[in-house]
């Protein structure tokens, strides 16, 4: 029964911007079966591919050609990069599109996201919760990987030196700052795809639509990749890069022009797409 | 091997490549006697013209043998005066190897001559190694003759303006040609030799004879057959196909000579020195660009500093360039050095003062390997001054070891491996020791091993590191030792930097200064230094008698690491799009979100802040239903405490009024204003209203309780503002509240959504069709919760198409219909004296009824009039009760009771025009 204090006629104690804290976002989203399937999915694959090698034997080179796999159980390090190898291409892309995908679609096909829009939580300030706790799942997630395949590694494989697919070997200390500049990076090539998830769930009221489809744009780069005639147009790809952190396995200088430009290409999707998502959702009417 | 011209290897590949010479041999016979050709090539933006010319020179000066020159003389462009270039090719190479850059050159303004050397292509004689009296005199005729054209610029009769550049043979005659001649401009050697004795019989050692060198025999061996056309390779129809040497006689006995005792004596120094820059040293007076691969075991490093030190010492401006390349291989960097040369002519012979010449001293550092590509990344790292080879500073790194006994295997063999010239730069061994892979062979018991402790910081060496070491020999011919300071990593895998060694002969025990190859290397931290002294090297020439020496460090003895830490390493390799593309991304993202953005609109307060909600003038329409409203000029008002009901049929517009209200939607026309406030989307006046529309919205894993809490938190406001178990009495869900949403039918959801629009207890209430679902008991007790929310002063919006919730629970009422207001006022007003009047009959038929109805709809002053259950509804437009009771009974119907509607129902139905 109070009348607004100030100019805004807000209820008393309502501030904008203390809407929809990161805490609160972080909770809702938290407990969500698909978010804790994706990350049990994350922490479990290093288990899969140790009991794949326990199974399965030591791998050996074949062809005379050495791959980060056949150097897999040579130390915990060694089975930690061994593991992100083979996520980074396409695994990883499945939780990073699920979180940025699935979290507004996802309101929207609960008819929660208009109780919050008219709680009100300012519609910018929603997509920024909303933005920056998806960063936050998908960071842990691409971290998580490296981090239990060396804690399960170094359990099964011992600690030591990294071997490298090339003559040579790191030392434990340079290895795992190396790991430490691998796991940002494919962190950070992922964020096209999350920037195309992110702004597909605003546009559509199907959580799987939004996830699906930006899954469909990283299988479709991919194979445009793939189409060597393509040339020079590839290396606009938001796939072309996301392997250039072998860059960092040699065992000298670390070479950063190919990461710096897959983060280039990356990020500019990123925030092409994500000033895109506000821009349409800032005006969009909210039927759902 | 027949690599394209231009390309990266085309200064050395003909070192190996007896194919070219094959040829050449063949194209003489076409063009000895062509005299003058003129071709236009037009095969380009700017044609270039070409004359191909074979110029008749003496053998030597006063000789009545002659030689022929074979040249071809390039320019583009208009027939004005421009400077002039000569372009050299390398050993082995002819004029052929230099026309694309000359090309180049000559669609840049200058007039570019290249010719075959003597005894290379289709030019005759033999070759004498870049003689004074022979090949320099050549090319001092080719500048006489640029002095004669009216198409090249000049500083004086016959002498013209005139740069030469060339890599390695072609380097060396640009240096010495700028010796003998005062006429040359400007320079720019590329990998070539100083001192031509100490490029074969390089000696490291201090205090030893000038004679002493130690002979580079692969090198000298590939250099020396190059220039002897062997049977094997001629053509069948080249007649000059023999196993001659083709050099001149003093030369190839000099060879013959060498190669068989690996040693150089005196006469042999001699000779070599005629043809070696240093000769000329105090006259080589132009601005000189001095290129040298660091990949270069045959014309070291040291070589160009010699050139840069010497020519600076005259006064001329100097730029060092270290390339990644050398005669050993790797990347040539053919364009960035040819780029470098032709601003270095733009700046010294067209005297264009805003060329950029480049750094005093640049050195090409390699990056790891881009697995994108394969390539290996160049990064430039440069300085504004040279500082030899003695760096800007030094490091003293310790070396410990004992005192070591090393033998000198009979006949010199097995040999160590260190570089492998030719098959060398194939295999690109320098560039793989980069990455640690290269292939270096010791062999234990011929060498020495000094190891410094780890490193405990990076240390980037550039220059010739210097140490001291004790050589004991009793051989008769001295001790032949190979210096070379590995790269140890952590785990002791051990790499050549650029695969170079320093070769020493110590003809007497004592102790030494040894100068170890100059390079360019980062020791990364943890890294040891390891000092080798190795008696035997694949390249070199080691005493074939069995000996042993010993070898030790005297006291203190330390390498001396130069490290010139003027300079810096550009951040470079990358493609400009690698930074514009963010930049355009962030701008594109900033038009995106500034453009078209509408500024908040501050709302005077023209309504009294009193009135919960004004509506005026509002009009929806939903993308792909042009046509058709939502919602169509909708105004009404209501005041506090009013319980107002919204009512109409599906799709009169109602939600989509609602969603307006809550901020959802934007209007098309119109204003909603709700406590004096406009509403636009997330209006902080919104959080004094409380809304249940369209259904319950809540995340199914969660609780309820959990539900009602994070909607709470995320509304921001204080916690003890929510009066949560006031709202929680409403829904009255028990123990169900701290079960997850998902389990709830669809009544307990509709409660908990009510709850959670209460809390907080709004000032304003929407509730949308709060009813449904809800089985009798609490639909009464939702009633009863409504009319006590209105009571303390708030106000409640209810919609519903039920027709008996609105009128048991509203004061108002809003009637809507196809989007349009209908009617507007207090339930009784609507209902009752709205004109609607119940006329009760006696028995009629329906017939009878339908008869009456038609007539009094007919009559002026009657809005409407419709058959109800034993009577008629009449809605007056004008008529009073009076006369529609006259009207009545004129049409002899039996009036039992006239009286006004109190059945909501068909006052709605008779206000939209429902079913009759």
């Amino acid at each position: 029964m109070t009348a607004g204090t100030d100019t805004t006629g807000a209820a008393p104690g309502y501030r904008p911007r203390r809407t929809l804290p990161l805490r609160v976002e972080a909770v809702r989203q938290l407990l969500r079966r698909r978010t804790l399937v994706a990350f049990a999915v994350v922490a479990g694959l290093p288990v899969v591919v140790w009991a794949a090698f326990a199974i399965g034997g030591t791998p050996g080179e074949r062809n005379g050609t050495t791959t980060l796999i056949d150097v897999a159980t040579s130390s915990g390090l060694n089975f930690s990069l061994a593991v992100l190898f083979v996520s980074s291409g396409f695994l990883l892309t499945i939780p990073v599109a699920l979180f940025f995908g699935d979290t507004v679609a996802s309101e929207a096909s609960w008819s929660s996201l208009r109780y919050l829009l008219a709680a009100p939580v300012p519609r910018a300030r929603l997509l920024a919760s909303k933005l920056l706790v998806s960063l936050g799942f998908s960071a842990t997630a691409v971290l998580a990987l490296p981090t239990v395949a060396l804690v399960v590694g170094t359990a099964a494989y011992g600690w030591s030196d990294l071997q490298l697919t090339t003559a040579g070997s790191l030392p434990p200390g340079t290895a795992v700052q190396r790991l430490v500049i691998i796991a940002l990076y494919v962190f950070v090539s992922q964020l096209a795809v999350a920037g195309f998830a992110f702004w597909l769930s605003t546009v559509t009221d199907a959580p799987l639509g939004a996830v699906g489809g930006a899954v469909g744009v990283a299988i479709i780069s991919n194979i445009l990749d793939a189409i060597t005639a393509l040339g020079s147009l590839r290396n606009v790809l938001p796939t072309h890069w996301q392997y250039a952190w072998a860059d960092a396995l040699q065992p000298g200088q670390l070479e950063w022009a190919g990461m710096i430009k897959g983060t280039s290409v990356s990020v500019s999707f990123a925030v092409v797409f994500f000033a895109l998502a506000f821009r349409g959702f800032r005006k969009k009417d909210i039927v759902s | 091997m027949r690599l394209a011209p231009g390309s990266p290897w085309r200064h050395w590949r003909n070192w190996r490549t007896r194919h070219r010479i094959a040829a050449g041999t063949a194209a003489l016979a076409v063009l000895a006697g062509g005299g003058v050709v003129t071709v236009a090539a037009a095969d380009s933006p700017a044609p270039v013209h070409r004359e191909d010319r074979v110029m008749s020179m003496p053998e030597t000066a006063g000789s009545t043998q002659r030689v022929r020159i074979d040249t071809s003389f390039f320019t583009s462009g208009g027939s004005g005066r421009r400077p002039a270039v000569l372009l050299a090719h390398g050993f082995g190479g002819s004029k052929d190897d230099m026309r694309p850059e000359a090309e180049r050159l000559a669609r840049d303004g200058y007039a570019v001559l290249t010719w075959s050397a003597r005894g290379f292509g289709a030019s005759t004689g033999k070759i004498g190694l870049n003689s004074p009296d022979r090949e320099v005199a050549d090319v001092r005729r080719l500048i006489d003759w640029l002095g004669k054209r009216n198409d090249v610029q000049l500083n004086g009769p016959d002498d013209p303006v005139v740069g030469i550049a060339g890599a390695s043979y072609g380097g060396a005659i640009s240096l010495l040609t700028a010796g003998y001649d005062k006429r040359v401009d400007a320079i720019a050697p590329e990998i070539t030799w100083w001192n031509l004795a100490d490029s074969l019989f390089p000696q490291n050692a201090s205090g030893q004879a000038t004679d002493s060198g130690v002979f580079k025999k692969l090198w000298a061996g590939i250099f020396f057959t190059t220039g002897t056309t062997s049977t094997t390779t001629a053509p069948s129809g080249g007649g000059k196909a023999s196993s001659t040497c083709r050099f001149t006689t003093e030369l190839c006995a000099m060879y013959d000579a060498a190669a068989v005792s690996g040693h150089a004596d005196a006469a042999t120094v001699k000779l070599l020195e005629q043809s070696s820059p240093s000769s000329v040293a105090a006259r080589i007076k132009v601005p000189t660009l001095v290129v040298q691969g660091q990949n270069d075991s045959l014309f070291p490093l040291g070589q160009g500093d010699a050139i840069a030190r010497a020519v600076a010492a005259n006064g001329a401006p100097v730029s060092v360039d270290w390339t990644s390349g050398g005669h050993d291989g790797g990347d040539q960097e053919a364009s960035r050095v040819e780029a470098r040369t032709v601003a270095w002519f733009d700046r010294y012979l067209k005297q264009d003062k805003s060329a950029n010449t480049g750094p005093a001293f640049r050195v090409t550092r390699t990056g790891g390997v881009d697995t994108t590509d394969g390539q290996t990344v160049l990064r430039g790292a440069s300085s504004a001054a040279y500082p030899g080879l003695s760096g800007t500073g030094s490091r003293t790194v310790a070396l410990t070891g004992k005192a070591q006994t090393v033998s000198n295997p009979a006949g010199g063999s097995p040999p160590a491996i260190s570089s492998l010239p030719g098959i060398g730069a194939l295999s690109q061994l320098s560039q793989l020791s980069s990455l640690g892979q290269g292939l270096s062979l010791d062999f234990p018991g011929q060498r020495a091993v000094f190891d410094s402790a780890p490193l405990t910081s990076a240390l980037q060496m550039t220059g010739s590191a210097r140490t001291r070491v004790t050589v004991k020999t009793d051989a008769p011919a001295g001790a032949v030792l190979f210096a070379k300071v590995y790269d140890v990593g952590p785990g002791g895998s051990a790499s050549l930097p650029h695969q170079l060694v320093a070769p020493l002969r110590v003809t007497a025990s004592g102790t030494v200064d040894v100068t170890l190859p100059a390079l360019d290397h980062s020791f990364a931290a943890g890294h040891r230094l390891r000092l080798v002294l190795a008696t035997t090297d694949l390249g070199y020439s080691s005493p074939t008698a069995p000996a042993t020496y010993t070898v030790s460090l005297p006291a203190g003895a330390a390498l001396t690491v130069p490290t010139d830490t003027a300079l810096t390493t550009a951040q470079a390799g990358l493609p400009v799009w690698a930074w514009g593309l963010p930049l355009g991304a962030v701008a594109l993202a900033a038009a995106l979100l500034l453009i078209g953005r509408r500024r908040p609109e501050r709302t005077a307060e023209e309504e009294p802040a009193e009135v919960p909600l004004e509506i005026a003038g509002l009009s929806k329409r939903y993308h792909g239903a042009a046509d058709r409203y939502a919602v169509r000029d909708l105004s009404f008002r209501v005041e506090r405490g009013q319980v107002l009901g919204l009512l109409g049929p599906n799709g009169a517009g109602k939600t989509t009024t609602m969603r307006m209200l809550m901020g959802l939607i934007r209007p098309d026309a119109g204003t909603i204003r709700i406590f004096g406030h406009e509403i636009t989307p997330g209006a902080p006046v919104l959080s004094r209203v409380g809304a249940f529309v369209e259904g319950a919205g809540f995340l199914p894993h969660l609780t309820g309780r959990s539900n009602l809490d994070l909607y709470w938190q995320a509304t921001g406001r204080p916690a003890q503002d929510a009066h949560v178990e006031e709202a929680l009495a409403i829904a009255g869900l028990g123990e169900a509240l701290d079960r997850a949403v998902r389990t709830y039918s669809q009544g307990m959801r509709q409660r908990l959504a009510i709850a959670q629009a209460m809390l907080g207890l709004p000032d304003l209430l929407i509730l949308d069709e709060p009813t449904n679902g809800l089985d009798p008991p609490q639909i009464r007790e939702m009633r009863a919760v409504v009319a006590r929310y209105a009571a303390t002063g708030r106000t409640v919006i209810v919609s519903s198409h039920l027709l008996s919730e609105v009128e048991q629970s509203c004061t108002h009422l809003v009637v809507m219909d196809k989007g349009r207001l209908i009617a507007a006022g207090p339930v009784d007003e609507i209902s009752g004296s709205g004109g609607t009047l119940f006329v009760g009959t006696g028995e009629m038929t329906a017939i009878a009824l339908e008869e009456t109805a038609h007539k009094l709809a007919g009559l002026p002053g009657v809005a409407a009039a419709d058959v109800a259950e034993a009577g008629l509804l009449v809605r007056l437009d004008g008529l009073s009760v009076h006369e529609l009771l006259a009207e009545l009974l004129r049409l002899e119907v039996p009036v039992e009771r006239v009286g006004p509607h109190r059945r909501l129902e068909d006052v709605f139905l008779t206000l939209i025009g429902g079913p009759a």
